[in-house]
């Protein structure tokens, strides 16, 4: 099983204080995905989690079972580094099966769970190679074929896309997608991209300046964020805040018109995404707002439009930036 | 891409380093080879036998030019196959020394601990010694069988001092050497394992992989590029040595190759054998360099 809690976890370097406290339960076979600014303190956790930093105060747990003083082989988690980290010296074979060795593990016991994984993983044909011979993508693929040849209770994901490149970032999101189904494992995932965390997590957890902002579904973030923070971070493009932040309205639920609306505005640019044409209109004294609009919508820069915000949709905040829930 | 004018250009100034380097080499080579194949003595009353005199080269006697004699001499002198191997386990055992301690001294330096970079720079310090002064204070404040630090060592302990050179020259000049070598790999070596990838350690802590496993198939993987680096370098020097076995006065045990010629060129003042000598030891090096570079250099590969 892969549970894993964090009780009150303290990290400070010196007077610097990462993590002031985070409390947070992880079910068994959950995605997990830490999101948040960079600086955020979310691979600084995840390394608490795998036990590479060690704990300032408070206790981790593993399936019930403190282990905030357990080496890190121990804890039973893999890791895929944003690096890879693979030892470059080593072919392909070598680099998956060094954990089961370390583990003393028969040769013959690493051979077959190293045909195996490769098989999983489309790697069978390079096994002989070393990781210098290898593009961006089959490298990501042989540090996750380290990662699950040892069967661990929970992956460990530090923000491994982030090396790759756009089209092959969306594959490997799906690949390690349909992974966690098939295998039905815990993970954690780190990143800072919120279209990854949205797409990919049963849970997103909001981290920012070290605090945990808000923990819940994709589509609970989205449709009710705790604060400014969360509401701004997540959804693509970024939600609009009007009179001093204390409203907010996602580009999407605005309607915009020639004729009739709430609001008038002026369309400065048009970002034409073919299904979705994004407008940047300036609104006078709310200031700079994203509108949403159809794909077919040919507004001009420069044409005068009216906008209508959902009033349903709209979000609320006090001036500390928490929400208010009407 | 380099143009057809860089190109042109680029040989133009990189012309007077090349024809420099060119003379700088060639010319004594040359003159090696030329001086090797005469009968060319200074003790020899008839002095024309030189490059002062070319048309007296061929007299009448015909006595200047020696063919291979100066070779089948110095090959054939026993005193050429005992400094020829006193060069090999000279580079041999100062070679094995500096990696082994080399490393272990890296590993050491690498660790983080109060005073850091005064250790490492007064580690760096034997390096920058010239060799006839690390010598002097070899030969008269360590290894001194009266006055050394060594024999005081040993007498504290209530053991009998050892006249180091008269007993053991080349351990002597060996332990010398070597004083001077192992700074220079442990400085390559702690670069390169200051450049060891962080997340590879870590990889291999998940991995839960043992310290000395971590070394053997982690770090020292890492280092076999920069070893063969140190090896390289060192055995081009160590074939060179000459200062420590000279002011150490070990030439008669310990003399290596390089002091054999000094000895035919300087004190017995034949040019000739000094020559044929200087020709036969570079033709050595060479073939050390090659089975070198056959054994390891493939390491410096990408």
């Amino acid at each position: 099983m892969g549970t894993i809690s964090l009780k009150k976890v303290h990290k400070a370097f010196g007077a610097t204080v990462i993590i002031p406290s985070a409390d947070l339960d992880i079910k068994n076979g959950e995605f997990v995905v830490f999101v948040g600014p960079s600086g955020c303190g979310k691979s600084t956790l995840l390394r608490m989690i795998a036990g590479l930093e060690d704990l300032t105060s408070g206790q981790i747990f593993i399936d019930g079972k403190d282990v905030s003083d357990t080496p890190p082989s121990k804890r039973g988690l893999s890791m895929v580094f944003q690096s890879y980290a693979l030892y470059p010296h080593m072919s392909v074979r070598n680099n998956i099966g060094f954990g089961l060795k370390m583990a003393g593990e028969s040769k013959e016991m690493i051979d077959g769970k190293v045909a195996k994984a490769a098989a999983t993983l489309n790697l069978t044909d390079y096994l002989d190679r070393k990781p210098g011979q290898l593009s961006g993508g089959q490298r990501q693929r042989v540090a996750i074929g380290r990662a699950i040849v040892r069967q661990p209770e929970g992956f460990l994901f530090d923000e491994p896309l982030s090396n790759l490149d756009a089209a092959l970032r969306v594959n490997m999101r799906i690949f390690i997608m349909q992974l966690h189904q098939d295998l039905g494992t815990t993970m954690i995932y780190v990143t800072h991209d919120q279209v990854e965390a949205m797409t990919m997590a049963d849970r997103i957890v909001v981290l920012n300046k070290g605090n945990i902002e808000q923990v819940g579904s994709p589509l609970e973030l989205y449709n009710k964020p705790n604060s400014v923070f969360v509401a701004g971070f997540i959804g693509s493009p970024k939600m609009n805040f009007v009179e001093n932040n204390t409203i907010g309205i996602r580009p999407e639920h605005i309607e915009i018109s020639e004729k009739k609306g709430d609001w008038q505005g002026k369309v400065l640019l048009s970002e034409h995404l073919g299904s979705d044409t994004f407008l940047h209109v300036d609104a006078g004294a709310r200031g700079r707002l994203t509108v949403r609009a159809s794909g077919e919508n040919t507004f001009a820069p420069g044409t005068n439009v009216w906008m209508t915000p959902d009033k349903s949709r709209m979000h609320y905040f006090d001036k500390d930036g928490r929400a208010i829930h009407k | 891409m380099a143009t057809q004018q860089t190109r042109t250009l680029g040989r133009f100034a990189v012309a007077p380093s090349v024809i420099s380097l060119f003379l700088w080499m060639i010319v004594p080579l040359a003159m090696t080879i030329y001086f090797s194949f005469l009968r060319y003595n200074l003790l020899d009353p008839n002095y024309a036998c030189s490059l002062m005199h070319p048309d007296q080269l061929l007299d009448g006697a015909n006595r200047c030019l020696a063919g291979f004699t100066n070779y089948t001499y110095f090959m054939t002198d026993p005193a050429f196959f005992k400094a020829m191997g006193n060069s090999l386990k000279l580079v041999a055992w100062v070679l094995a020394i500096s990696v082994v301690f080399g490393t272990l001294l890296a590993l050491l330096l690498d660790q983080a601990f109060y005073g850091q970079a005064v250790v490492r720079l007064l580690m760096i310090a034997p390096f920058l010694v010239m060799p006839t002064v690390s010598a002097l204070v070899w030969k008269n404040m360590m290894l001194n069988p009266v006055s050394g630090m060594i024999a005081y060592l040993f007498k504290s302990v209530g053991l009998q001092p050892i006249d180091w050179f008269a007993h053991y020259p080349l351990a002597a000049v060996i332990l010398m050497v070597s004083w001077q070598w192992v700074p220079f790999a442990t400085l390559i070596l702690l670069t390169s394992l200051q450049s060891l990838d962080g997340e590879q350690k870590e990889a291999a802590e998940m991995d839960g992989t043992p310290p000395l496993s971590y070394f053997w198939y982690i770090v020292l993987p890492h280092l076999i590029r920069p070893m063969t680096v140190v090896i390289l370098i060192e055995t081009i020097f160590l074939l060179n040595v000459f200062a420590e076995i000279y002011v150490s006065g070990t030439a008669g045990t310990a003399g290596n190759l390089p002091f054999l010629v000094y000895q035919y060129g300087l004190i017995a003042n034949d040019i000739g054998g000094a020559s044929a000598g200087g020709i036969i030891a570079v033709i050595l090096a060479n073939i050390v360099a090659f089975f070198l570079m056959r054994m390891i250099g493939k390491n410096l590969d990408a």
